[in-house]
């Protein structure tokens, strides 16, 4: 293969992985945005989605479109439980207490997680045959990376339909911008708070399914780095901004692809880390994000 | 008549501090009241409480003749009490029609909704020609009218003013006034929170005077825009 053919059929590998990042980071910037909280249990929902989806598939037997929509929700509704039995009773508390609560239920998730499902990896199912891939002129692309890139994209769009389109999502825009003028208007910040956790859970998880998928693998920390990077992820978009998410995940997953593929693959942590570094240095509003003003 | 909102003996603190000390008030239906006062008086803490933003610590509020005090922001909407808040608070980025959606939040009939969306478009015909612009690049009197339509967009039966003037040209003032004017003979009661003593007398019914967290004086609009207390501490001689 030559140069060229090599950096588009890294792209690809880039994109799928920065589809997963997109994915998590998603709920980051949507928790973001409603209530400044880094949540940094986010990472342990999408490990306890991918097993949520594992069982489905490996022990009910179910194909992955079902497994996927019951992962989503029962983590949506776990997104939910954690944030009112963690998050609520915080609600006028300072932002240190909450972020101090975030990483508390991060731990208890991975550790109860080993308690529960124990600290062995699982191997995936195989729902593709990993043999067949689709030659597209000189490129690969596999059935998993097929996959991740139709969901990621349909899942995406639903996302900014509910949240430019219906009343619920326009909810969450004014609780974000106000919360106080919100309640003003009728709204219930508490369940819009609720609604948020869900739907950024449910993203998680699909991307827990995704990578169980495409990685074959699962243990209950597999949660923490991909959680930091799409953190970053987060940042490089602009935290608070739903496509500055997406966009930074793709960025950050093609940046880290060609790390591994023109370098070596031990940088690649290194490289994802250097940017938000970069970031908060030079641009810490983000790509998409609005210039960090503080209101008065 | 019976009194819509009748406030008994509230008292109100922000954290350690003792905002409201005991304030008692009524307001009739049909009526515009206004609630003058200087700086921190307590006036907009006052309206944040019938609001359901703040807890009374003591004390009751009754709107027609139901307990409200405590109650969330949302019940107080649906109970017929919305609050054109001070500096207006509207949804910046959002556009103005997506802002008067908002001020419709807890309603369900699409008709009604519907009827007050021309209503609020007839009284603001400036929000109409600027509907799929974003709110925050409206000039601050097309700020204040959508703040104030957001608002109707509830149907209130009590529609509680913060500060309305705040910031406007003096023409801009009077033409909110007579908007609130109209909104009142409309049919829908108000009170009004101004600094503006002046303006808010003119067109009130009533009016209370807040000194410190305590109603100081009371009455007759026109009778305490006369009187030499008010004219000397509130209407700069």
């Amino acid at each position: 293969m030559d140069f060229m053919s090599q950096v588009v059929q890294q792209l690809i590998n880039g994109v799928s992985l920065g589809s997963i990042y997109a994915l998590i980071a998603l709920g980051y910037t949507m928790v973001y945005g409603i209530i400044k909280l880094i949540n940094f249990a986010h990472g342990d929902i999408y490990m306890v989605g991918a097993y949520i989806g594992f069982f489905a598939v490996a022990n009910a037997g179910l194909g992955i479109f079902p497994a996927l929509i019951i992962s989503m929700v029962l983590t949506g509704l776990l997104g939910c439980l954690v944030e009112r039995v963690a998050y609520k009773p915080l609600r006028h508390a300072p932002r240190i207490s909450l972020l101090i609560t975030a990483i508390g239920v991060s731990f208890f998730l991975e550790y109860a997680s080993m308690l529960f499902v124990s600290p062995t990896p699982r191997t995936f199912p195989e729902i593709f045959d990993s043999s067949v891939a689709y030659h597209i002129g000189e490129f690969i692309v596999n059935g998993q990376q097929l996959l991740i890139f139709a969901i990621t994209f349909v899942l995406t769009v639903l996302l900014t339909y509910i949240v430019q389109k219906t009343k619920i999502g326009k909810a969450m825009r004014a609780v974000s911008f106000d919360t106080e003028t919100a309640q003003l208007m009728g709204i219930d910040a508490n369940r819009v708070i609720s609604a948020t956790f869900g739907i950024g859970s449910a993203l998680a998880a699909a991307g827990g399914v995704l990578v169980g998928v495409y990685y074959n693998s699962i243990d209950p920390l597999m949660g923490i780095m991909p959680g930091l990077k799409a953190f970053v992820a987060a940042v490089l978009g602009g935290i608070g901004s739903l496509p500055g998410a997406v966009v930074g995940g793709l960025i950050l997953g093609v940046i880290e692809a060609f790390v591994s593929g023109f370098l070596s693959s031990t940088f690649r942590d290194a490289a994802a880390f250097a940017i938000l570094i970069l970031v908060l240095l030079f641009r810490p509003s983000g790509i998409f994000g609005r210039d960090a003003q503080e209101k008065v | 008549m019976a009194d819509m909102l009748e406030i008994k003996d509230i008292h109100v603190y922000y954290g350690a501090i003792h905002a409201i000390k005991g304030v008692s008030l009524s307001v009739r239906q049909g009526e515009i009241v206004t609630l003058i006062g200087s700086n921190g008086a307590g006036k907009s803490t006052t309206l944040r409480t019938i609001s359901g933003l703040l807890k009374p610590k003591e004390g009751d509020i009754l709107f027609e003749g139901e307990s409200i005090a405590g109650r969330p922001a949302q019940d107080i909407v649906k109970a017929g009490i919305s609050q054109v808040p001070e500096g207006r608070r509207i949804f910046a980025n959002m556009t103005v029609m997506e802002n008067l959606e908002l001020g419709a939040f807890s309603r369900s009939d699409a008709d009604g909704i519907e009827a007050d969306m021309h209503m609020v478009f007839k009284r603001f015909p400036r929000l109409l020609e600027r509907k799929e612009q974003a709110a925050g690049t409206l000039s601050g009197g097309e700020q204040q009218m959508l703040a104030m339509g957001r608002a109707l967009m509830s149907h209130p039966r009590l529609l509680l003013l913060d500060e309305p003037s705040m910031g406007l040209a003096p023409l801009l003032i009077r033409e909110i006034f007579s908007i609130i004017e109209d909104i009142n003979r409309a049919g829908t009661t108000v009170l009004l929170v101004e600094q503006n003593a002046n303006m808010a007398l003119s067109i009130a019914h009533r009016a209370y005077v807040l000194e410190t967290g305590r109603i100081a004086l009371s009455g007759d609009a026109k009778e305490l825009a006369a009187s030499e207390e008010v004219r000397k501490a509130y209407l700069g001689g």
